[in-house]
């Protein structure tokens, strides 16, 4: 059948314009587009590689910053409680030191108000001896002229003399 | 898809016969009352003969033939002849067949020598290089796909890889990257990279060839058995000259037992040939029975119409719904068949190398 049977003319053309445009096409278009789609495509998956990177490396700083954050808190949780502290013993030291010096004073004043008791004490009782000697001095000095005037005058005198 | 298409076809085909039974009951119901009229008009029309003109080469572009008028661009003739020499004129100086010129003679679209007397001259030998309508329309074709693959390429050095692509740029790229990863990668491994300048060109020259044949009017490039019988010789010398020793060592030492390997080796080196030769004759019966597909739905109507004006145009909408739907499976044909080519070749190429690779991936 003639459909089977190959014509030489177009089997020499489609040879030649095969080879032709196999050659034309290979230097002038394949290459530079394929290489041209390599490139992008090394290209995008650099990219992505480098974006990845660049995500680690972000996610590295962010676990450094929140170690850093977490030092610092604690860091400050320490110097706080430090503060705290030294404080405390400032208040505590102010405390003792004021305590001690109420106790000296109370102490001194104790002491002072006891010298001063002591010493009134003595000049009562300076007093009253003198008073007594004054009282008995009167008594003595003066005639009774009944027994009954005399016991009065001696409560008389009694009621007069004030104990300070 | 494509067994899809391939059971859309046989469905078609099936169709398509059951028309040709009803027809011919048709006839010859109606043969015996015409009579002598008839006949007369079944030989002036001549579907099968004009479904052949429409599918083989010629020697010009014949779009049609109003009463005695063609309408038809001559091509030109290219003869060698060892005893005459080479000889170049224009078709149309054949006068449709009906001239004689420097000692030629067009008989049936086929140019032979003749003698003195206008008589086929045998002791001559012509060997026609002409530039026939197939091979015209190639070289369109070529030059076409040349132009736009050049024009994409320098759009790619112009902008740079980084650039997105842009036009015809952004049509191509996804077909060149399909043919890279599904056809090159898959089948060739490593190797890919040194076969895609040829299995780009070979995907492209089938796809325009058969995108131009498919333009009415146009020749049926892809659906000459030559175009195939060049594109598969090709196939069979890459896929030879990338074979290893592997390869022919499976080939000529099978690995069965003794007395299997007279029958197998002989079977084996025949799978040599018969892989480009399945290549040649699916590319082109494929292509061929595409474009016999649509001529007969669009014959059809003139077969109806011979019979009666009016079955003819009753058939006319039918016929034309059924073209047009294979004309859409064509489309998609033409896709197929220049994938399946560029593959299947990948796939050989990739088993004349597989030796190889089967080792590699073993140890």
């Amino acid at each position: 059948m003639e459909l089977l049977l190959p014509g030489l003319g177009l089997l020499v053309w489609t040879l030649l314009a095969f080879l032709i445009v196999f050659f034309l096409l290979k230097s002038f278009a394949w290459k530079p587009i394929l290489s041209s789609l390599k490139e992008r495509e090394t290209g995008i998956a650099d990219a992505i590689a480098s974006a990845d990177k660049v995500k680690a490396e972000m996610a590295a700083l962010k676990n450094e910053n929140e170690a850093m954050m977490a030092k610092a808190r604690e860091e400050r949780a320490v110097m706080i409680k430090e503060a705290k502290e030294t404080a405390d013993k400032m208040v505590s030291d102010a405390k003792d030191k004021a305590k001690s010096e109420y106790d000296r004073i109370v102490a001194e004043a104790q002491s002072a108000i006891m010298q001063q008791k002591n010493a009134a004490l003595t000049d009562v009782k300076n007093q009253v001896g003198a008073l007594v000697i004054e009282v008995a001095e009167k008594v003595l000095s003066r005639e009774l002229s009944n027994k009954g005037d005399q016991e009065n005058y001696i409560k008389q005198l009694a009621e007069g003399v004030k104990l300070n | 898809m494509g067994m899809a298409s391939k059971s859309i076809k046989t469905l078609l085909v099936a169709v398509f016969s059951i028309f040709l039974l009803l027809f011919s009951a048709n006839s010859f119901a109606s043969d015996a009352p015409a009579g002598g009229g008839e006949k007369h008009e079944a030989s002036s029309f001549d579907p099968a003969k004009l479904i052949m003109e429409h599918i083989m080469d010629a020697h010009e572009f014949h779009f049609a033939t109003i009463g005695e008028k063609h309408i038809s661009i001559p091509l030109p003739v290219i003869l060698y002849s060892p005893e005459r020499g080479l000889t170049m004129f224009n078709y149309s100086k054949f006068n449709h067949g009906h001239d004689v010129y420097q000692g030629y003679k067009s008989e049936e679209g086929h140019i032979i020598a003749v003698n003195e007397a206008g008589e086929h001259d045998t002791t001559v030998t012509v060997y026609d290089m002409s530039l026939t309508r197939n091979v015209v329309q190639m070289f369109i074709a070529l030059t076409l796909l040349c132009v736009l693959m050049i024009g994409v390429a320098n759009k790619y050095k112009k902008n740079g890889a980084k650039v997105a692509p842009s036009g015809f740029q952004n049509a191509v790229e996804p077909v060149i990257t399909f043919v890279r990863d599904e056809v090159g990668k898959p089948n060739l491994g490593h190797a890919y990279e040194k076969f895609m300048p040829y299995l780009l060109t070979v995907f492209f020259f089938i796809l325009i060839n058969n995108l131009m044949g498919l333009i009415p009017g146009s020749a049926n490039v892809t659906g000459n058995i030559a175009f195939t019988i060049v594109l598969g010789v090709i196939s069979f010398f890459v896929i030879l000259f990338s074979t290893n020793r592997h390869f022919w060592a499976h080939i000529f030492n099978p690995p069965v037992p003794g007395f299997v390997k007279p029958i197998l080796v002989p079977v084996e080196f025949l799978g040599i040939f018969t892989k480009p030769f399945a290549l040649i004759v699916r590319l082109f019966a494929n292509m061929v029975a595409g474009h016999i597909v649509i001529t007969c739905f669009v014959m059809l109507i003139f077969i109806f119409g011979a019979m009666s004006k009016v079955a003819g145009w009753g058939f006319a909408p039918v016929s034309m719904a059924f073209t047009i739907f294979i004309y859409f499976i064509e489309i998609l044909v033409a896709f197929i068949q220049a994938f399946i080519f560029t593959n299947l070749t990948a796939v050989f190429i990739g088993q004349s190398m597989e030796g190889a690779h089967h080792d590699e991936a073993h140890h």
